[in-house]
């Protein structure tokens, strides 16, 4: 909680700045950047919630307190991703070799 | 003396197992995001599952993505952005003193949260529903989707299940702004109290965040150039 | 512990007034907005729906002492099992020691008038009570077969019971958890009493606040999964649908990132509660105070990176599954971590055997083998063999029963003074505490061998040879069922006809011991200004009248 005000010079300028964001997605999305337009779409996503939180939420003026609990947010949800995905993507990985074959396997990656 | 230790102890506003309003303050603003803390999560589960499904099936998500209107995805967000500003206003004019400003920005809220609503109820919803692109109500595959037409309908479940969610909690919003709005018309915020109004941002903020991450995830999944994408 | 000056001469209850008596009235409870008095409100919703959820399991051991089932066709059976893990899940072990002792506690121990948010508290209940009505509703309207655990497509597409009440009623009472927690969190962290420190605090509260942690993060996750759940049955299409490329063991994925860790909400207030009772009957300071705190937090922490341990043998990817099995070998070390400290405690100490220290006693002897055999569990090779048997229905009961319901027993015994103003007749809450700890060991021991000589669980008929093991399983299972009816008795006969209590029965450290016994309804007079260290106990002698 801040007692810190913020001048509706800046809130403007925050405001704009997410449009521009906002065009900017929108107008990546219409060239072809292969794998890279998911990328750059959740850059620009993560570009404008930092904005959002750190302006409009007043996170910039607030104590550690509020950021480590935005944190657990977003690595309990990582978590959440990570792990789930780690069970869905490797469904249908060869099964691990075993006695001289995992040697072999390992031998491969040096 | 005495009346003035009485008076500045038990400002309008004050709740008794407090000691001082500071502390109130504090933990009102701790508790809202402990509360956005747990709507991190259930988004989060949501999300989760999307993005599993999203790695699964890309070409179905593909099409299922493309068959909405990036106008109308591109013009809510712009329009949710527009409403944290007259939020985040609100609250300045709150804390500068202006005792009758706050309903001026809470009403401009409220309008442009009503506004998103009705885009996606009326332009987006309506239409998918009459092109037959909800799941469970008389969905129809598209022979030219190919083999990934089967699960284009999860994606719809994701689209409906995730704008639904969000379109839910900018309901609960609006409700709020509009006590909110009741409240400033009664001068209620001051410059030393203006809490509900920031703990109320945080909420509003919160639910902006979600639609700044829905937008690129359910529209622009694999490119709008000629050819598609992946 | 504090400075306060309190008048800790006894009192008579009746000529003082105290949060029980300040207002009467069906309202002044049904409306009320102190802690307190909601503790109670939850204590009897819980207590009630315990005898619920053990009147389900009587049936189950009823049925399973003869092989081809002795009471109900299988059908029936499923649901039994389904609700008796349900109820006791979720709307017992849950909420039992926070929502009682937590909320009666949270503000006393740390010098507060009230939690952070009075009214929020009193909805929590309200949701809680909502939530119950919705499930019990399902229990009366036919049941539900599909486990506690709702695994899909049968609980989304094929089953054919009341699966929308249900998940409904688990789904809305997820938000009293989630109120909860957040309560305690904002409470613990912005409301200590002037000196109160972190390092200062009780071990109660580190454990309660580690719980609340685990109360934000991870119950909105199952919260969203039950509401899929429930659209899903709804519409007849969900992204667990196998038509629509649904994967079920997503939804165990979701399901487990909660109730994972919702064991340890579970498990980490009764550790709570053990080291209040471990310090105080054996008149010492807890051994090793920070390494017990932190390991609350860490038991939080690693409690949710688990969860894939229930998956080894369902269907997901055997490199997941390693990367689980060494996770969960690592979320045994903080809970050892506690039992070598308490046991130190105890070492050297001055021990009496009141019954709260039969239960603290008894909670470690079976937490310990409760914990142990989650070892041969979390080997992904043993528990191969081990998965779906009754060797995992008796580990968790082990810990579920042996563990966290031992030590809410021990807290209520401990606190009851505090909370009622009486005293309960010490001899028959020390018979009870053997006959529970007698009537569990012969309820759930022979499960162990049960399962690992093959018997599954969720089974409503088994093979010859395991009967005489059932038969004694269930001959425990009454011994138990008596056992928890006695405390049911006395401590309801106390409250009338028990001997009035003084502040400290017990000479207790702690700012819950200051008050007077019952404390008035703004708890403290003063806020106390705390300079002394937590369980800052004597090694000596005490007398208590």
């Amino acid at each position: 909680m801040s007692e810190h005000i913020v001048p509706v010079k800046t809130y403007i300028g925050i405001f704009v700045a997410l449009l521009c964001f906002t065009a900017l997605t929108t107008g990546i999305a219409y060239v072809d950047l292969g794998a890279f337009n998911t990328v750059a779409a959740l850059a620009i996503a993560v570009v404008k919630m930092l904005l959002v939180v750190l302006f409009f939420m007043h996170v910039k003026y607030s104590g550690g307190l509020t950021k480590v609990f935005i944190f657990a947010g977003v690595l309990f949800f990582a978590i959440l991703v990570t792990l789930t995905l780690a069970d869905e993507l490797t469904r249908n990985w060869s099964p691990t070799p075993t006695g001289w074959g995992t040697l072999v396997l390992l031998a491969r990656f040096f | 003396m005495a009346d003035m230790a009485v008076h500045n102890a038990h400002p309008p506003g004050f709740a008794h197992q407090f000691e001082d309003m500071e502390q109130q303050r504090e933990a009102g603003s701790l508790g809202m995001w402990v509360f956005l803390l747990t709507e991190m999560m259930f988004f989060g589960g949501l999300f989760a599952t999307y993005i599993v499904y999203r790695a699964l099936y890309l070409p179905s998500f593909e099409i299922g993505s493309h068959l909405l209107e990036v106008k109308f995805g591109a013009l809510n967000t712009a329009v949710l952005i527009g409403s944290s500003l007259t939020m985040a206003l609100a609250i300045h004019s709150a804390q500068i003193g202006k005792r009758g400003a706050p309903v001026g920005f809470l009403i401009a809220t409220m309008i442009l949260g009503a506004t998103f609503l009705f885009i996606k109820f009326t332009f987006e919803w309506r239409h998918d529903y009459i092109e037959h692109l909800v799941p469970g109500f008389g969905f129809v595959i598209r022979p030219e989707w190919g083999a990934p037409g089967a699960h284009v309908p999860m994606f719809f479940c994701f689209y409906f299940f995730m704008t639904g969610l969000h379109a839910l909690h900018m309901i609960i919003g609006i409700g709020i702004l509009a006590v909110l709005t009741v409240m400033a018309h009664r001068r209620r915020f001051t410059p030393d109290y203006y809490s509900p109004l920031e703990v109320s941002g945080l909420y509003w903020h919160f639910v902006d965040i979600i639609w700044i991450f829905l937008f690129p995830l359910l529209y622009l999944i694999g490119g709008r150039y000629p050819g598609g994408g992946h | 512990m504090s400075t306060a000056t309190l008048d800790v001469h006894e009192v008579p209850t009746g000529s003082r007034v105290n949060y029980l008596n300040a207002q009467y009235g069906v309202k002044s409870w049904l409306l009320t907005t102190d802690h307190k008095r909601i503790a109670l409100l939850y204590l009897a919703s819980i207590t009630l729906m315990f005898f619920v959820g053990g009147f389900f399991a009587v049936l189950m051991r009823l049925h399973l002492i003869e092989p081809q089932g002795a009471l109900v066709q299988p059908e029936t059976y499923n649901k039994l099992f389904t609700m008796h893990g349900v109820i006791m899940v979720f709307f017992f072990l849950v909420p039992s020691i926070p929502a009682t002792l937590g909320n009666f506690l949270v503000p006393m121990m740390i010098g507060a008038r009230d939690l952070a948010f009075p009214k929020l508290n009193l909805l929590s209940w309200y949701i809680y009570i909502i939530g119950a009505i919705f499930t019990l509703y399902a229990v009366i309207s036919g049941g539900v077969d599909t486990g506690w655990t709702f695994y899909t497509p049968y609980s989304s597409t094929f089953s054919h019971t009341s699966v929308v009440p249900t998940a409904l009623g688990v789904f809305i009472t997820g938000f009293s958890s989630i109120l909860t927690g957040l309560n305690f969190v904002v409470t613990i962290h912005k409301m200590r009493a002037p000196g109160l420190t972190w390092f200062r605090l009780p071990l109660f509260i580190w454990a309660i606040y580690a719980t609340s942690i685990i109360f934000i993060l991870g119950t909105p996750v199952i919260a969203i999964t039950l509401f899929l759940l429930f659209l899903e049955r709804v519409l007849h299409i969900g992204i667990f649908d196998p038509a629509i490329g649904g994967d079920p063991i997503l939804f165990q994925h979701l399901f487990w990132f909660y109730s994972h860790p919702a064991v340890y909400i579970m498990i980490l207030p009764g550790m709570g509660v053990m080291s209040e009772l471990i310090t105080c009957f054996s008149r010492k300071r807890i051994f090793g105070y920070s390494f017990v705190a932190f390991s609350s937090l860490a038991i939080a922490i690693i409690s949710f990176l688990v969860w894939g341990h229930h998956m080894f043998v369902t269907g997901q990817s055997i490199y997941a599954g390693l990367i689980f099995s060494v996770l969960s070998f690592m979320v045994a070390i903080p809970s050892a971590v506690k039992v070598f400290n308490w046991t130190a405690t105890l070492y050297k100490g001055s021990i009496s055997y009141d019954a709260p220290m039969l239960y603290a006693l008894g909670f470690i002897g079976l937490f310990t083998m409760g914990g142990l055999t989650g070892l041969f569990l979390a080997s992904l090779a043993t528990d191969v063999h081990l998965n779906g048997t009754y060797f995992i229905v008796a580990h968790f009961h082990y810990i579920m029963v042996g563990g966290a319901v031992m030590a809410y027993l021990g807290g209520i015994h401990f606190w009851w003074p505090k909370i009622t103003g009486r005293l309960y007749p010490d001899g028959w809450a020390r018979f009870a505490a053997l006959v529970i700890f007698v009537g569990f060991n012969l309820t759930f021991f022979p499960q162990f061998m049960l399962g690992y000589l093959g018997m599954p669980r969720r089974y409503a008929v088994y093979p010859g040879e395991f009967q005489v093991l059932n038969v004694m399983s269930s001959a425990g299972a009454s011994i138990l069922g008596i056992g928890y009816l006695i405390p049911l008795i006395y401590l309801t006969w106390s409250m009338r006809y028990g001997p009035t209590a003084g502040p400290n029965p017990w000479q207790a450290k702690g700012l819950e011991w200051t008050t007077p016994s019952p404390p008035p309804t703004e708890n403290f007079e003063e806020i106390p200004v705390v300079t002394e260290e937590a369980y800052d106990y004597a090694h000596s002698r005490v007398t208590r009248g």
